[in-house]
């Protein structure tokens, strides 16, 4: 199978099974592109997590065209960029026309019930796989520490988290 | 439509999240396209439904708008500065990548990375007042993304029509 087809059904399916926003669709991306096609090696996939943060628009997109572009080039970037929002385009065209039956049913009610610790599990595997590669040594431990408490406690921008973090690696390595 | 989801494409940093008060500027308040209220039930249909929740607000507004036409000429101008922005860094960024600045660079933002994931995980916990069974279900699932090779599509299929069963049941009981 060519290397377009497999990212069109890679991609389809990632953005099918998206819910809960960007994070919590890493562990399938990273099953996807890592474990079963092979196609980069892990660091070089949170290299591009982290350039996908820093720049505008949603995490999924930017995941998509960057990973595709590695893949095969322009055509893979369109392809992927295409085939994650494909699944939202069906998804929201039925939901416009079932919209009050959707709305009114307790089963989607009780599925987000259902789904939301999922999400929240996913994305904290996310993190725990992203740290097996990223903590190096002691001094890695340490700026994540660090840029963990800023984040989170001292509302810090995604953005200049990750230039604060890319000084610090200039610094210490 | 198109330039104005464009430029709600090319301006918005930190995910698709940050989209929603610049896409609810421009359609409710600037061009009163759409309700306030409606707006609000678009964003509810956007966030339960898979994919980014700004391409799919995109979409239901252009929809919405202009039928088939209008939603895929929002949802493209959405994806599109991403795109190009992407396209752009990703050309160069290959080329770049063995250069020892730029690896000394990428070995701070990598553990970055893992805080910022870290930091978005402690704020839904805070926020989504998970505990008790949906706690350890919580915990389940990283354990066995971590420790076994099962697809997360599964465990969000179970996760899903697990609690209608559960939920449904214990409607019964109440009723009975």
């Amino acid at each position: 199978m060519s290397n377009i087809l497999k990212l069109f059904l890679s991609f389809f399916k990632i953005g099918a099974f998206s819910f809960g926003g960007g994070y919590a669709m890493l562990p399938l991306m990273k099953e996807t592109v890592i474990d079963i096609h092979g196609w980069m090696t892990n660091s070089e996939f949170i290299d591009i997590l982290a350039i996908s943060e820093m720049t505008p628009g949603p995490i999924a997109i930017n995941m998509a065209t960057f990973l595709g572009y590695r893949v095969s080039g322009i055509l893979g970037s369109i392809v992927a960029t295409l085939s994650v929002i494909l699944p939202s385009f069906i998804v929201m065209i039925l939901i416009f026309y079932f919209v009050n039956k959707f709305k009114n049913s307790p089963y989607s009610d009780y599925f987000f019930r259902g789904i939301r610790p999922i999400v929240l599990g996913l994305i904290a595997s996310a993190a725990i796989s992203v740290a097996m590669d990223a903590y190096v040594d002691l001094k890695s431990v340490i700026i994540s520490l660090i840029i963990f408490y800023l984040v989170a406690f001292k509302k810090l921008n995604a953005i200049y988290a990750i230039i604060l973090a890319g000084l610090m690696g200039l610094m210490v390595y | 439509m198109f330039m104005t989801f464009f430029k709600v494409g090319a301006f918005t940093i930190g995910g698709g999240y940050a989209m929603i008060p610049i896409i609810q500027e421009e359609v409710v308040e600037k061009k009163s396209w759409i309700e306030e209220e409606e707006f609000l039930d678009i964003i509810a249909v956007a966030q339960g439904s898979p994919g980014p929740v700004a391409i799919n607000t995109s979409i239901f507004v252009g929809y919405r708008l202009k039928g088939l036409r209008g939603a895929i000429t929002c949802m493209l101008a959405t994806a599109l500065p991403s795109f190009l922005i992407i396209l752009l860094i990703a050309m160069v960024f290959f080329q770049h990548r063995n250069n020892p600045v730029v690896e000394k660079v990428f070995f701070g933002i990598r553990p970055a990375v893992v805080a910022l994931i870290g930091s978005a995980v402690y704020k839904m916990y805070r926020s989504s007042r998970i505990k008790g069974m949906r706690l350890l279900i919580a915990i389940l699932s990283t354990a066995i993304i971590v420790f076994t090779n099962i697809s997360p599509i599964y465990l969000i299929l179970a996760g899903g029509i697990g609690a209608i069963l559960y939920y449904r049941n214990k409607e019964r009981d109440v009723k009975s």
